[in-house]
């Protein structure tokens, strides 16, 4: 699919947050100048085709009393996959990338207890025979991503 | 503030998304069987309490043709990181900024930032903008490009028991 402008005015707002009133579409589509309908089939549109990875609440596990921790790993190429295999089936590993690096897999685990991040990762070490790297936030400088308008 | 059941419930309810529908919460508060008041209540709450961040899109970097996305990582002077992390958190093409903490000896690096472009070439002079702004506060930098998402769910509460 490719974005019109449209789309794109919708991915940009829709990043600074969505009301919680009876009805948010439309509110959200009177400040853009849309009907309600319009900016609901769009954004079906847009995660049908996976433009759009997530809708919703973003949570701070933190803020529940849990805790994100970007692990790293390093990863024979050979092993890659049955890693993958063992990483991804912790319901913890919230996403994982690959990287150009020795350290070539990225990924964060998310837990409901500061606790839980140690044990997790010492059971993927287990389980993989490779040492898991604890690279827990210290510091928080945010900025939205923003696609060109 | 600590999770009630019934807040857990709009958490596990409502992590996978929001419904498209003109009336989520409405939606939502039928799933529980509770009043779409009580839900936009709770769920302002989790807002204010910071549980709840946003409600947004997570755009996929990919589909929208940014194909480069690199994960910059610097070795700032650990006096001056707050201060100049705060700098190149502000630039427009950095999406996330951290201070995390080094894992020496192979990793001396506690600054990282995500740079999204269309092209490596432009995420490289990009890199050199946060080059040019850390100047002789940091030691040594690299980049990691990522090349694959394995996963990408989100947060997931267990399910709760009894």
């Amino acid at each position: 699919m490719t974005l019109d402008d449209t789309d794109r005015l919708i991915l940009n707002t829709l990043q600074d947050g969505f009301p919680i009133v009876p009805n948010p579409y439309e509110e959200v589509a009177g400040q853009l100048g849309l009907t309600e309908s319009n900016l609901i089939a769009r954004l079906k549109a847009m995660k049908d085709a996976r433009i759009i990875t997530r809708f919703g609440p973003f949570f701070d596990a933190a803020a529940m009393g849990g805790a994100f921790c970007l692990c790293a790993m390093a990863v024979p190429q050979n092993q890659f996959d049955s890693v993958v295999a063992s990483v991804n089936a912790c319901p913890e590993v919230a996403h994982n990338y690959e990287r150009t690096h020795h350290l070539n897999m990225w990924f964060v685990l998310a837990t409901e207890a500061e606790s839980e991040i140690a044990e997790v990762a010492a059971r993927i070490e287990q389980e993989t025979g490779y040492p898991v790297l604890l690279f827990p936030k210290l510091q928080e400088f945010f900025v939205r991503f923003r696609v060109a308008a | 503030m600590t999770l009630d059941p019934t807040d857990r419930r709009i958490v596990t309810a409502t992590q996978s998304g929001l419904p498209l529908v003109p009336r989520p919460y409405a939606q939502i508060a039928a799933e529980l069987g509770i009043g779409e008041d009580e839900v936009c209540t709770r769920m302002r709450a989790l807002q204010s309490s910071g549980i709840i961040r946003r409600i947004a899109v997570a755009p996929n970097h990919y589909a929208l043709g940014m194909t480069a996305n690199g994960m910059s990582v610097w070795d700032v002077d650990d006096a001056r990181v707050a201060e100049l992390g705060q700098k190149i958190g502000d630039l427009d093409f950095v999406s996330h900024c951290y201070e995390r903490p080094r894992a020496l000896p192979h990793w001396p690096y506690n600054l990282f930032a995500m740079i999204h472009g269309t092209s490596r070439e432009e995420v490289e002079a990009l890199r050199a903008e946060v080059a040019a702004i850390l100047g002789d506060a940091c030691d040594g930098n690299d980049i990691l490009y990522s090349t694959r998402i394995l996963k990408k769910s989100g947060l997931r509460l267990r399910q709760q028991k009894g």
